[in-house]
């Protein structure tokens, strides 16, 4: 939950609009229109309503969901940081601000044998390119000495497309579509 | 897998296209319009490309970004330490699980690292959660790790226009 929002409550009609655009819109000059003619509502009122679903944090943002693979990334790594409590708010802010870092986490560490704290996802070329970038990202660490791992995935075993509601707009998974920005 | 066909080739217009279209879409009554004065082609010429990249699987949709904890789901890291010769086996069993929704085999670049296989669980409700890590301790016989998220940085959306 955001804490700087005030708790949205997502009403039947929102679930309705919710579920009719998860597939995404369609390449039609009027998209929204036809998005609420599937669910008989009116233009206006669905613009409304994703407007409201954004402003109150729902929606993150509207946007073009990328494959990273066709677009020539082929390599990704998530890098792993152990990092002190006071290092943590720091270091996480720096590395959010770097574009090639496409995902940030603090998580919880399973200690002693597993102390990181802190997530970063980075995208990349090839694996050459991934590590640059994360030698670049390991610059801003507090000390040289920082302890992390930098963890390729060298298999995908699944990655099932985002499908938060089913027919009757319950909601039915929460799979973490993935929010990279991919400069292009 | 690794894909080894070459990428496809993006002109200057359809890059531009996919750079901003990353950050936002407009919500309005003529969004596709709008984009295509700002890229300063036709809206024809617009929905074709768009049409076109599709087509080339350089993007999945336009569409929202949930977010998942707003709507009251629940979501996760989890990670197992996977004997190397039970691979297979194990996957079948985590990915049987229909909120298992992303699993990637993982590796050190020069070590051997703790956890090997990572995957994310989703669910509707957060009592959900601990029920599938259970559920896949006891099929697979092995810990697994929940990672949940404490905090999110977030990312500034980057334009280069």
């Amino acid at each position: 939950m955001n804490k700087d929002l005030p708790h949205y409550v997502v009403t039947e009609r929102d679930r309705e609009v919710l579920a009719a655009i998860q597939g995404g819109l369609p390449l039609d000059p009027h998209p929204y229109a036809v998005i609420g003619r599937t669910i008989g509502m009116g233009e206006s009122e669905v613009i409304e309503c994703i407007k409201t679903l954004q402003q109150n944090g729902i929606i993150r943002r509207m946007g073009v969901i990328v494959h990273h693979r066709p677009l020539g990334y082929q390599a990704n790594a998530m890098v792993v940081w152990n990092l002190a409590d006071n290092e943590l708010e720091i270091f996480g802010k720096q590395a959010s601000k770097l574009d090639f870092v496409t995902l940030c986490y603090q998580r919880r560490p399973h200690l002693p044998r597993w102390p990181y704290t802190l997530y970063t996802m980075i995208h990349g070329k090839d694996r050459e390119s991934v590590l640059e970038r994360v030698e670049t990202l390991r610059s801003l660490a507090p000390t040289d000495k920082v302890d992390f791992q930098v963890l390729f995935s060298s298999r995908r075993f699944k990655q099932q497309g985002a499908r938060y509601f089913n027919r009757k707009q319950q909601l039915l998974t929460t799979a973490a579509t993935q929010q990279s920005h991919f400069t292009l | 897998m690794r894909r080894t066909e070459p990428a496809p080739v993006l002109d200057s217009i359809n890059r531009n296209l996919i750079n901003m279209l990353q950050g936002g879409f407009p919500i309005s009554q003529s969004p596709y319009q709008e984009i295509a004065n700002r890229v300063g082609i036709s809206e024809d010429e617009l929905l074709w490309r768009l049409e076109v990249m599709k087509t080339d699987g350089i993007y999945s949709r336009f569409g929202p970004l949930y977010n998942a904890e707003a709507l009251g789901g629940a979501v996760t890291l989890a990670a197992l330490a996977v004997p190397e010769k039970e691979y297979e086996q194990i996957t079948e069993l985590v990915n049987a699980h229909e909120e298992v929704a992303h699993n990637y085999l993982r590796t050190h670049h020069h070590t051997p690292t703790l956890f090997n296989m990572w995957f994310v669980i989703s669910t509707e409700t957060r009592e959900e959660i601990d029920t599938v890590i259970e559920q896949i301790e006891t099929e697979t016989g092995l810990k697994v790790h929940n990672m949940p998220k404490q905090k999110e940085y977030f990312l500034e959306l980057k334009f280069t226009l």
